[in-house]
C-alpha cells in the first residue's frame, strides 16, 4: 500500500499530469494523421524530453504510445487508410461498416475495443509485478545476453519473407554501435580519424535519420490525395455495449496482445493477426470477415492496444527492448540514469508502479477525449501529404540539432534518412537496424562480463534460467528452418 | 532459406530496385570488412569475446554473409529498366536532404525563428502550393513549433548571429526565445 501511494504522489505533481494530458491527446492526433506515426513522433519528442524529469519524460513519451493507436483507427474506419501501420487490420472491417453508413457505429467499436484491450493489459502488468520483482534479479550478464541474442534472432524471423535481409540490417545495426571509442581498452573502431566518429554514432541521430527524416522524404515525394469524410451524428458509447456481446474474442485478443507484447521483437502485428484470425475460426458468421464484422474491429483492436503495456515488461524488468518505441525509451532511461533491468525493480518500484498508474490514467483521458471530440479530430486526416512532409522535416531539425548543436549530427540523419527512405520504397524493415543497435551494444556488454566468469561454453548455460533461453533460441531456428523447408516444399508442390 | 525468398517473390516482382539496393550494400560491407585489421586493434592476453574487434567482425560478416545470401535467393537477377528508374528516384530525393541542410546552416546565421520562417514557405512553395492558406498555414505553423519548443520547451538552439545586431534589450529576448 505504501508502494501505491508513493506512485501517487509522484503522479500527483502538475507537471506529470501536464505530460500525460499533452502526450494522450498529442499520440491520438499523431495516430489519427495517416503518414506520421507514433515512431515519427517518438523520435521528435526525444531530445526534448532530456530537459525534463524522468518521470515526465517518460510519460510524455508513454503517452504518445499509448494513444496512438486509438487515433489510428480513424483513418483506417473512414478513409481505409491505417493511421499507424498496427491499425492495418482495422481498415478490413471498419471501412466496410463506413461504406454501409456505420462509421459511428465502428469507431465507437474500436475506441471500446482499445479501451478494453489497453486496460487489461495494465491490469495484468500490475498483476505480474510481484513476480517480476523476483524473477528479474535471477537475470545475470549471460541471461541478459542470452535474451537480448532471443530478441534479436525473433525479430529477424518475425520478418516472414525477408529474413535474410532483415538479419543483414540488424547486422548493420550492431555495426554501427561498434563506431567510435570501445569502453574497455579505449581504442577507435573504424572512426577513420574522423574527430566526430570517435565519440560513436548517436542512436537519437540514427533514430531521427531513419524514422523521421526518412518519413518527411517519403512524404515530399508522394502525392495529395482529395479525401471524403462522412459526417459523424450521435452517441460513442454504444461500442462498450456491442463489446459487451462478445466476451470471448476481447478476452481472448486481450490475452494474446499481453502474451505476444511481453515477447520481444513479436509485438502488434502478430497479436492482431493470430486474434483475427481466432475471430474469424471461431464464429458463426465467418463469412462476414472482411465486409464489416464486429468481432473483426474487436479483435484487432483489443489485442493492438493491449500490446504497449506488456512491451514495457522486458524494457523494465530486462533493460530489453522488444520494438522499435520501446528501443526508443530505453534511450530516455539511460539519459536521466534510470538503467531498467532487475535493479530498478528492487530500488525503484515506486517509479515502475507510477508509470503503470500513468498508462491507466492514459488510457481513461484519451477515451474521454475521443468520446467528446471525434469529430473534430476527423480534420486532422485532410491534412495534404506533402505538407505534413514539410512539416516533419521541419520538426525533425529540432530534434537532431538540439541534441549537440551540432551540423555533422544533422548531416548523419541526412544520410540515414536517405537510407530509411531506400529502405520503405523498397519494403524492406527498418526496425531490426534499430534494435541491432539497441541489442548489439547489450550484448556486447553482457558478453564480455559473462564470459569472464565462464571457464567453459557449457558453462554458460549451467543456470536454469540461462539454459531455458539458450533452449528457446535453438527451438525458434528450428521453427524457423523447418517453416521455412515446409514452404518450399509446397512451392515445389505447386510449380509440379 | 530459399523459400524465405520466394515468398520476397511476390512483391519483388512489383517492387523493382532490390539487386541494386543489395549489390550496394554488399559491396560497402565488403569494403568495410577489408578494412577490420587497420580500423580495429587485436589486444595481447584478453580473451575473444572482450577483443575491440570481436563485434566489428561478427556484425560485418552478418552483413556480408546475409546480404550475399539475399543476393543469391533474389528471383531477379539480371537488371532492368525498372530497376534504374527506380535508382533515379532514390537519386532525386537527395534533393530534400539538401534542403534540409540548408536549413541547418541557415540557423546559426539568422536564428531558428527566422529560418523557420523562411525555409517552410519556401518548401511549401517548391511542393507546388499556391494558395495563401497554405502559406499561411506554413508561417502559423512556424511560429508555433519555434514558441513551443524553444519557448517553452527551452530545447538548446543558439541564438542567430545576426540577433548580435539588435538593440541590447531586443536582443536578449531573441536569444532567449527565438
Amino acid at each position: 500500500m505504501d508502494l501505491l501511494f508513493s506512485a501517487i504522489e509522484i503522479l500527483s505533481r502538475w507537471d506529470v499530469f501536464l505530460a500525460l494530458l499533452t502526450g494522450s491527446v498529442g499520440g491520438v492526433l499523431i495516430g489519427a494523421i495517416p503518414g506520421v506515426g507514433p515512431p515519427v513522433a517518438i523520435a521528435i519528442l526525444l531530445p526534448a524530453t532530456f530537459s525534463m524529469d524522468p518521470i515526465v519524460g517518460l510519460t510524455v513519451l508513454l503517452g504518445v504510445y499509448g494513444s496512438s493507436m486509438y487515433g489510428g483507427s480513424i483513418p483506417a474506419i473512414l478513409i481505409n487508410t491505417p493511421g499507424t501501420a498496427v491499425n492495418a487490420l482495422t481498415t478490413y472491417d471498419g471501412f466496410p461498416m463506413t461504406s454501409r453508413g456505420e462509421a459511428r457505429r465502428a469507431l465507437s467499436l474500436a475506441y471500446s475495443s482499445s479501451f478494453f484491450g489497453g486496460i487489461f493489459s495494465i491490469i495484468c502488468l500490475i498483476f505480474f509485478a510481484p513476480v517480476l520483482a523476483k524473477i528479474a534479479p535471477l537475470f545475470g550478464s549471460r541471461e541478459i545476453f542470452l535474451a537480448a541474442l532471443l530478441g534479436l534472432i525473433l525479430v529477424i524471423v518475425a520478418h516472414r519473407g525477408q529474413a535474410l535481409i532483415a538479419a543483414a540490417l540488424a547486422s548493420l545495426g550492431m555495426f554501427i554501435n561498434t563506431v567510435g571509442l570501445e569502453p574497455v581498452k579505449y581504442t577507435k573502431r573504424y572512426t577513420f580519424d574522423q574527430s566526430f566518429l570517435a565519440g560513436g554514432i548517436d542512436l537519437i541521430v540514427v533514430v531521427l535519420g531513419l524514422f523521421a527524416l526518412s518519413q518527411a522524404f517519403i512524404l515530399l515525394q508522394g502525392e495529395d490525395k482529395k479525401l471524403h469524410i462522412p459526417r459523424l451524428q450521435g452517441s460513442f458509447f454504444q461500442g462498450f455495449k456491442e463489446l459487451s456481446r462478445h466476451p470471448r474474442v476481447a478476452a481472448v485478443s486481450a490475452t494474446l496482445g499481453v502474451v505476444m507484447g511481453m515477447i520481444p521483437g513479436v509485438g502488434e502485428f502478430t497479436a492482431q493477426f493470430l486474434s483475427y484470425t481466432y475471430a474469424q475460426r471461431t464464429s458463426k458468421r465467418s463469412e462476414e470477415f472482411g465486409k464489416g464484422a464486429p468481432e473483426g474491429i474487436i479483435a484487432a483492436e483489443t489485442a493492438n492496444n493491449a500490446v504497449p503495456a506488456a512491451a514495457m515488461i522486458p524494457l523494465l524488468a530486462l533493460g530489453i527492448p522488444g520494438e522499435a518505441l520501446t528501443a526508443m525509451m530505453l534511450s530516455v532511461f539511460y539519459v536521466h540514469n534510470v538503467v531498467p533491468g532487475p535493479q530498478l525493480f528492487q530500488n525503484r518500484m515506486d517509479f515502475v508502479v507510477a508509470l503503470y498508474l500513468s498508462l491507466l490514467i492514459l488510457n481513461v483521458m484519451v477515451l474521454v477525449f475521443l468520446l467528446i471530440a471525434t469529430n473534430q479530430l476527423i480534420k486532422v486526416v485532410k491534412i495534404p501529404n506533402r505538407f505534413l512532409g514539410v512539416c516533419v522535416l521541419t520538426l525533425s531539425f529540432v530534434g537532431v540539432y538540439s541534441l549537440r548543436n551540432s551540423t555533422t549530427d544533422c548531416l548523419i540523419a541526412a544520410v540515414f534518412g536517405l537510407f530509411g527512405f531506400i529502405l520503405k520504397r523498397l519494403s524492406l524493415p527498418i526496425v531490426p537496424v534499430l534494435l541491432g543497435m539497441v541489442l548489439g551494444g547489450i550484448m556486447e556488454v553482457k558478453l564480455r562480463s559473462a564470459m569472464a566468469r565462464v571457464k567453459t561454453p557449457f558453462d554458460f548455460i549451467d543456470r536454469p534460467i540461462a539454459m531455458a533461453l539458450f533452449t528457446l533460441i535453438i527451438l525458434v531456428l528450428l521453427i524457423h528452418v523447418r517453416q521455412l523447408l515446409k514452404s518450399r516444399k509446397e512451392l515445389r508442390q505447386k510449380n509440379g | 532459406m530459399s523459400a524465405d525468398l520466394e515468398k520476397n517473390r511476390g512483391s519483388l516482382e512489383i517492387k523493382r530496385g532490390h539487386l541494386i539496393f543489395a549489390l550496394m550494400f554488399i559491396l560497402l560491407s565488403i569494403s568495410l570488412l577489408l578494412q577490420l585489421e587497420e580500423q580495429t586493434k587485436w589486444v595481447l592476453k584478453v580473451k575473444l569475446a572482450a577483443q575491440p574487434r570481436f563485434w566489428p567482425a561478427v556484425s560485418l560478416v552478418g552483413m556480408v554473409l546475409f546480404t550475399g545470401l539475399y543476393i543469391l535467393y533474389l528471383p531477379q537477377k539480371k537488371l532492368v529498366r525498372a530497376d534504374w528508374l527506380e535508382t533515379r528516384k532514390w537519386v532525386q530525393t537527395i534533393e530534400f536532404p539538401l534542403w534540409f541542410m540548408i536549413y541547418v546552416n541557415l540557423n546559426p546565421i539568422l536564428g531558428y525563428l527566422p529560418s523557420t520562417l523562411i525555409f517552410v514557405p519556401a518548401l511549401i512553395w517548391r511542393m507546388g502550393y499556391r494558395t495563401p492558406i497554405m502559406f499561411k498555414s506554413g508561417v502559423a505553423f512556424s511560429l508555433v513549433v519555434v514558441i513551443v519548443f524553444k519557448s517553452f520547451l527551452d530545447v538548446k538552439i543558439p541564438g542567430g548571429a545576426v540577433y548580435e545586431f539588435f538593440p541590447d534589450s531586443v536582443r536578449n529576448f531573441f536569444i532567449l526565445n527565438f
